[in-house]
C-alpha cells in the first residue's frame, strides 16, 4: 500500500509543478496578480508531495519491502540501515527521485527567500523551475518509476552494489545533485531576466548567492566522489578523467566562470549577456552530466538503444531545455547591452581572461569526453581518450589561470593601477619561486619540469590571496565576509595546486608479490606482509592482511587491506588499507592469490594527497562564507 | 590606443589564444587517442605495431598462466575466431577471470604477443565492456547480455 502512496504523491507533485510553471510564466506575462499569487502555494504543494514520495521510498527501503521492484534490486535484509537509506539513490530510479526532490527543495527555498523580489520576476523564476521539475517528474513517472511492484514479492533483495556501501559515496550523490540542481536556480534567474528583458546589477546580486552555494555543493560532491574512488576502487589515484568524473567537472568549470562573471555583472553592470550564456551553459552541462551518467550512454552508445524510451525522453528533454533557453537568449540577449568600459589591467580584464580560460578548459574536457561517443555513433571506430590527452590540454589553460588569479586578486575595479599592491604581488612571487626551488632541490627524485612551476604557482597564489586580508586584520581594519570568503577560496586553490604537484611528482608506487613474512621495496619504503587472516563482516567475509611499512628501517605505518567477498551479489571487493598521515598517505591494496603462498599487493605512498580534497572543501567553505556577506542578506534574503 | 582599437586588440588576442589552444588540443588528441581492436582485427594486421591500443575479448579458459608466486602472467584473449596472447605483470582487477570479458591496454610486439601495461577494471559482475560485447557478438553470433543499468560504473 505504501508504495502506491509514493506513486500518487509523485503524480500530484507533477500536477503541482505544471500549475507552478503555468501560473508563474503565463501569469507574469499577462500580469494576472491572482495567477501569480498561486505560484507559491503550488511550490509548497509540490515540495510536500515530492518529500512524501521520497519519504515513502526511504520507508520501503528501511522496512525491506521487497515487493517493490526497485528495493528488491538494490537492497537486502542483511544490509545495515544506514546503507539501506543510501541505497535509495543507489541506482537510476531512486537517484532521479532524489534529483527531483533536491530541485523542489531549492525551488521551495527560492520561494521562501524571494518575497522581496518583484512579484512578476519571482513568479517567472519559479515558473521556469516548475518547468524543469515537470520534466523530471514526467521522466521518473513514465520511464523510471521507483514504486513499481514486483509480483510475487522477492524473498530477499539482490543487495546494494558493494562498491556503493561506503559513507563517502552515500553522501556523494546528494551533494553532487545539490550542486547540479543549484545551477537550475541561476538558470531560472537568467531565463526570467531574459523574459523580462531587464537585467541590472540588482539581478546579479540576487543570483550570486544562489549560484555560489550551488557551486560549493558541487565542489564538495566532486571531492567526495574523488575521495571514494581513491580508497574504494583500490587504484589509488584521485582523478582518472573518467567520463563520469568529467560529467561533473564540466559544470563545475563553467559554474566557476559563472560566479566570477556574476561578480563583474554585480559590481560593474558588465558582461551581462555573457553571464546569461554561462548560466544557461552551466545548467545545460549539469543536465547533460546527469543524463549521460544515468542513461549509461557514456560507457556505450549501445546501452542507450537498450532502453530507447529513456534515451529518447532524455534527448527530447535536453533539446527542449537547452534549445529553448538558447533561443530565448538569441532573441533577448541583444536587448541587454552593457555600456561601461574598463582599463586593460583592471579587475574586469582579469575576470574576462579567467572566464575565457575556464571555458576553454571546459571545452577541452568536453571534446575529450564526447569524442568516443561521437566516433562510435558515426561508426568511425571505437576509441578512448585518457589522461595522455586530458592532462596537457587541461594544464594549458589552467596554469596561466593560476598566475592570473595571483595578480588579479589585487587588482581593482575599473582602474588599471595595481599601485602599492605591486610590492605584495612581487614579494609573494619571489617567496613562491624560492620555496619551490628549495623544495625541488631537497626532493630531487621524481621531480619534473612542472614540479617547480606547480609549487611556485601554488605558493604564490596562496600567499597572494592571504596577504591582504591578514594585513587588514592585523591593522584592525574591517573585513567583509565577501573578501574573507574570496581569500579562503583562492588560497585553497593554491593549496590544491601544491598538493597535486606533490602527488604527481613524488608518488612512489609498485605492485609487489608478497608471502607472509616477506618484504618488498617501493622507492625508499619497504612493505612487509606480517599477517593474512580470514575475518567476517555483516554481509561479507574477507581476507585481511596486515602490512607494516618501513622507511629507512623505521616503522612508519600499519595497514589492514581487505579482500571482501559479498555474499548476496557474490562480488569480490578490494578494501584498501590506508594510513593517513599529516604529510602523506601510505596505501596498500590486496590483489589476488598468486600461488606459492604469495599475494599480489598494490603498494603506494602519496605525499599530500589528502590536501587535494581538503583544498576542495576549503574552496567550498570560502564560497559559503562569501554568500553570508551582509549585502546579500540585506538585498535578497526575505 | 582608442577604446575601439583596444577592444579589437583584445578580441584578436583572445581569438588567437583560443585557436592556439584548439590546435594544441587537436594535436594532443591525435597523438594520444587509443583505438580498440579485437583479436580478429589484430590477426588481420589492422592493429598498429608498437603503438598503444586497447585489445578486448574474452579470456580463453585454461590459458591463464602464472608462475606460482610471481606477478608475471599471460593469458589468451579470444573473440572465438582468433586468439591473441597477452603478457602482463602486476595486479589484475577483482573481476578478471577465465571466460570473462577483458580489455587490455598495451602494445603489440613484433612476435604477435600483446604486452599489456594495464588490465581494465570492471566494476560489476554483469558488466561487459561494450566493445567486447559487440566484437564477440559479431564473431560468435551469440547474444551477450549487456545490462544497461550496470553498463556504467556505479558512480553518479
Amino acid at each position: 500500500m505504501i508504495a502506491e502512496i509514493g506513486h500518487y504523491a509523485l503524480i500530484l507533485a507533477l500536477l503541482a509543478s505544471l500549475a507552478q510553471a503555468f501560473f508563474g510564466l503565463i501569469g507574469a506575462a499577462r500580469n494576472h496578480d491572482s495567477w501569480v499569487a498561486t505560484v507559491r502555494p503550488a511550490v509548497t504543494v509540490q515540495f510536500l508531495m515530492t518529500s512524501l514520495a521520497l519519504a515513502v521510498l526511504v520507508v520501503a527501503f528501511v522496512q525491506n519491502d521487497f515487493s517493490v521492484e526497485y528495493v528488491a534490486a538494490n537492497s537486502n535484509s542483511a544490509l545495515p540501515v544506514g546503507y539501506r537509506i543510501a541505497a535509495v539513490w543507489g541506482a537510476h530510479e531512486g537517484s532521479l527521485l532524489l534529483w527531483a526532490w533536491i530541485l523542489v527543495a531549492w525551488t521551495f527555498a527560492v520561494a521562501a527567500l524571494s518575497k522581496r523580489l518583484p512579484a512578476g520576476f519571482a513568479a517567472r523564476v519559479l515558473g521556469v523551475l516548475g518547468l524543469v521539475s515537470l520534466g523530471f517528474h514526467a521522466f521518473t513517472l513514465f520511464t523510471s518509476n521507483p514504486f513499481l511492484r514486483l509480483d510475487p514479492a522477492a524473498p530477499d533483495g539482490r543487495d546494494l552494489n558493494p562498491l556503493l556501501q561506503d559513507p563517502a559515496l552515500a553522501a556523494h550523490p546528494p551533494m553532487l545533485y545539490a550542486g547540479y540542481v543549484g545551477f537550475a536556480v541561476a538558470f531560472a534567474f537568467a531565463c526570467a531576466a531574459m523574459l523580462e528583458g531587464r537585467l541590472d546589477q540588482t539581478w546579479a546580486r540576487w543570483t550570486r548567492p544562489w549560484t555560489t552555494v550551488a557551486w560549493a555543493f558541487l565542489s564538495i560532491g566532486i571531492a567526495l566522489g574523488s575521495w571514494w574512488a581513491y580508497y574504494e576502487l583500490g587504484w589509488g589515484g584521485y582523478w582518472f578523467w573518467d567520463p563520469v568524473e568529467n560529467a561533473s567537472f564540466m559544470p563545475w568549470l563553467v559554474g566557476t566562470a559563472l560566479i566570477h562573471s556574476l561578480a563583474v555583472t554585480e559590481k560593474r553592470g558588465l558582461f551581462k549577456s555573457w553571464t546569461l550564456l554561462l548560466a544557461i551553459l552551466a545548467f545545460s552541462l549539469s543536465l547533460l552530466g546527469t543524463f549521460l551518467v544515468r542513461s549509461g550512454v557514456l560507457v556505450s552508445v549501445h546501452s542507450f538503444a537498450a532502453d530507447p524510451t529513456r534515451g529518447m525522453f532524455i534527448l527530447a528533454f535536453l533539446v527542449i531545455v537547452i534549445g529553448g533557453a538558447l533561443t530565448l537568449y538569441a532573441w533577448r540577449a541583444p536587448l541587454l547591452r552593457s555600456e561601461a568600459g574598463f582599463e586593460f589591467t583592471a579587475r574586469e580584464s582579469f575576470l574576462l581572461f579567467n572566464n575565457i580560460l575556464l571555458v576553454v578548459a571546459a571545452g577541452a574536457v568536453f571534446a575529450g569526453t564526447m569524442a568516443p561517443l561521437i566516433s562510435d555513433a558515426l561508426g568511425l571506430g571505437t576509441l578512448s581518450v585518457g589522461r595522455q590527452y586530458f592532462d596537457p590540454v587541461f594544464l594549458l589553460p589552467t596554469l596561466p589561470l593560476l598566475a592570473l588569479a595571483a595578480v588579479g586578486i589585487h587588482s581593482s575595479w575599473k582602474k588599471g593601477r595595481l599601485g602599492e599592491r605591486r610590492k605584495a604581488i612581487l614579494l609573494t612571487l619571489v617567496v613562491g619561486v624560492l620555496v619551490a626551488v628549495v623544495l625541488v632541490l631537497g626532493a630531487w627524485e621524481g621531480a619534473m619540469l612542472l614540479t617547480p612551476i606547480g609549487f611556485a604557482l601554488g605558493i604564490w597564489l596562496m600567499l597572494s590571496a592571504l596577504v591582504d586580508p591578514i594585513d587588514r586584520w592585523r591593522r584592525g581594519l574591517s573585513l567583509s565576509r565577501g573578501v574573507v570568503g574570496m581569500a579562503i577560496a583562492h588560497a585553497a586553490l593554491g593549496l590544491f595546486t601544491i598538493s597535486i604537484t606533490a602527488v604527481e611528482s613524488y608518488t612512489r608506487e609498485r605492485d609487489l608479490a608478497l608471502a607472509v613474512g616477506e618484504t618488498g621495496q617501493v622507492g625508499e619504503f619497504e612493505y612487509r606482509l606480517r599477517d593474512l587472516r580470514a575475518v567476517e563482516g555483516p554481509n561479507y567475509d574477507a581476507l585481511r592482511g596486515e602490512i607494516v611499512v618501513y622507511e629507512n628501517g623505521r616503522e612508519i605505518g600499519l595497514l589492514h587491506p581487505e579482500k571482501r567477498n559479498y555474499w548476496v551479489q557474490r562480488q569480490v571487493m578490494t578494501e584498501a588499507g590506508i594510513d593517513m598521515q599529516l604529510t602523506r598517505d601510505i596505501f596498500a591494496a590486496l590483489g589476488e592469490d598468486l600461488g606459492a603462498g604469495r599475494w599480489s599487493v598494490r603498494a603506494q605512498v602519496r605525499p599530500l594527497i589528502n590536501y587535494v580534497w581538503l583544498a576542495a572543501f576549503l574552496m567550498a567553505l570560502g564560497g559559503v562564507i562569501a554568500t553570508t556577506d551582509r549585502r546579500y542578506r540585506q538585498e535578497s534574503a526575505g | 590606443m582608442t577604446p575601439r582599437q583596444r577592444r579589437i586588440t583584445l578580441v584578436v588576442g583572445i581569438l588567437a589564444g583560443v585557436s592556439l589552444a584548439g590546435v594544441l588540443a587537436l594535436n594532443a588528441f591525435r597523438d594520444n587517442v587509443m583505438f580498440f581492436f579485437d583479436p580478429s582485427q589484430v590477426a588481420a594486421g589492422e592493429a598498429p605495431i608498437e603503438k598503444r591500443f586497447r585489445l578486448g575479448g574474452m579470456v580463453r579458459p585454461g590459458t591463464v598462466d602464472r608462475q606460482a608466486g610471481s606477478l608475471d602472467m599471460s593469458f589468451v584473449v579470444t573473440d572465438f575466431k582468433q586468439d591473441v596472447k597477452v603478457v602482463y605483470s602486476g595486479v589484475v582487477p577483482d573481476l578478471f577471470r577465465e571466460n570473462q570479458g577483458v580489455v587490455a591496454h598495451g602494445r603489440l610486439g613484433k612476435d604477435g604477443t600483446f604486452v599489456a601495461d594495464e588490465i581494465l577494471a570492471k566494476h560489476d559482475e554483469n558488466y561487459m565492456p561494450p566493445e567486447v560485447a559487440r566484437a564477440i557478438k559479431e564473431k560468435h553470433g551469440g547474444v551477450m547480455p549487456v545490462n544497461p543499468d550496470h553498463a556504467s560504473p556505479p558512480r553518479t
